[in-house]
């Protein structure tokens, strides 16, 4: 067991890795733990904080979807209502204008008698006078007799 | 091996456990030691080139490995080195935390350095005993030395300069801070004045005073003892080497078993001497007494 300089030697190296250790080794190495440490934490609460938001927003969306499946389901029964309305409208519609035409085409076929039963008259009253002519053989001043004639045609 | 054909078995014995030391001696001046008695000759005045340049070599590595994982340390996933690096700090921090109560940021790294550098040094006992001093002996010899005449021990911690060093810088600090936290009242009652009472004294200040001294004794003694028994039992295994294929295969197997059995011994040793370390601090920080 020889004690000589080394002993001094060896000391003043521990010293120094001593010094370097907690100067550029130590801190840096457990600052790192640390950060990640928290960094870790924060990660697992975010996780558990989107888990969270998640499950809300299954439930937000499950109650949109739901007030969407009660709307549609009101508008389709409204607009089979409409449809049936409109149907029902339009039938009378149908009806109502079929009983115009009918009443038209009635109207005017009343007319068109009346026009030719005019017509009749008129060519009746001519024939008339005209056989009268021949049947008289003698001229009768049409003007004398209009009246007559007149009445005659109307009992036609 | 080659040069142990032409020695006793006890000079290959003293040849390995014969520092390389540089220093001035009375009658060569400044050389290497060519002996262990040259080399006690040289007296205080000189110093062993093997152990400094292991030790220095070894703790330069160390500061290295853990500098350069704390220049790029990350807090996101962390690389092997970083992981390997911050397992052992975590593992010395646990260490720190558990036995040491009081707050001082300089426990922890002084813990990391020692049980790391420690370890580094005992690991080289596992390097084959005769390897690198072979292959010292044999560069030297280019250079006109002779072989047998140059050492070279790779264990620092079998040199107790070594053990002595970290021990007495230990209990340096353990009187730092017994002073700089209890006062010098508070440490000199503490020494005087227990477990007797003031009218026992002197019994007081023996026994306090051996318990305090024999802490960096039994913490250098302890690692020193440990690491320069188990070079030994190396050495005298390597011996066996040369007795004959039957003999040099039982070396092979008890070298293979001592090996596996060092390898426990000399992590123990590194994290006793580390634990001793801050439980003694510890002591020198409690002020309660």
């Amino acid at each position: 067991m020889n004690f000589n300089l080394t002993l001094i030697g060896q000391m003043i190296s521990f010293g120094v890795f001593v010094w370097f250790t907690m100067t550029y080794v130590w801190t840096p190495i457990v600052k790192a733990l640390s950060d990640r440490k928290a960094k870790i934490a924060e990660g697992l609460a975010a996780a558990e904080r989107g888990h969270q938001e998640k499950s809300l927003g299954e439930q937000r969306a499950q109650e949109v979807l739901n007030t969407a499946k009660a709307q549609a389901t009101e508008i389709l029964s409204q607009a089979q209502k409409r449809a049936g309305e409109i149907v029902e409208e339009s039938k009378v519609d149908a009806r109502s204008e079929g009983q115009r035409l009918i009443a038209a085409a009635q109207a005017e076929i009343e007319r068109e008698t009346n026009r030719a039963r005019e017509e009749l008259r008129e060519k009746v009253a001519t024939l008339a006078v005209a056989a009268a002519e021949k049947i008289l053989k003698k001229e009768i001043d049409v003007r004398a007799h209009q009246s007559l004639v007149d009445d005659f045609a109307r009992q036609i | 091996m080659s040069t142990a054909e032409t020695l006793t078995a006890q000079g290959y014995i003293q040849h390995h456990l014969t520092n390389l030391t540089l220093g001035v001696h009375p009658e060569h001046g400044l050389s290497f030691a060519h002996n262990a008695q040259g080399a006690a000759e040289m007296g205080f005045w000189a110093i062993n080139v093997d152990t400094m340049f292991f030790s220095i070599l070894l703790g330069w590595l160390f500061v290295r490995f853990f500098r350069g994982v704390a220049e790029k340390a990350s807090v996101g996933i962390p690389g092997a080195a970083q992981n390997f690096a911050e397992w052992i700090v975590e593992f010395i921090d646990e260490n720190v935390r558990g036995s040491f109560t009081g707050k001082n940021p300089l426990v922890a790294p002084l813990a990391l350095t020692i049980f790391v550098w420690v370890f580094m040094m005992n690991l080289m006992d596992l390097i084959p005993v005769d390897l690198l001093p072979w292959l010292f002996g044999q560069s030297m010899a280019i250079f006109g030395a002779d072989p047998h005449h140059v050492f070279l021990r790779v264990v620092p911690t079998t040199d107790p300069n070594t053990t002595f060093a970290l021990a007495l810088v230990v209990f340096g600090m353990v009187l730092y801070y017994s002073f700089k936290m209890k006062g010098v009242g508070g440490f000199l009652g503490e020494l005087s004045l227990q477990p007797f009472g003031v009218w026992g004294m002197p019994a007081n200040l023996i026994l306090e005073g051996i318990s305090l001294l024999s802490k960096p004794v039994s913490l250098a003694l302890r690692l020193f003892g440990n690491m320069y028994a188990g070079e030994m039992i190396f050495i005298l295994i390597a011996l066996m080497f040369g007795g004959g294929w039957a003999l040099g295969l039982t070396a092979g197997a008890l070298q293979f078993v001592w090996a596996v059995f060092h390898i426990l011994i000399i992590t123990l040793q590194a994290f006793i001497f580390m634990v001793l370390t801050v439980v003694y601090l510890d002591m020198a920080h409690q002020t309660h007494h």
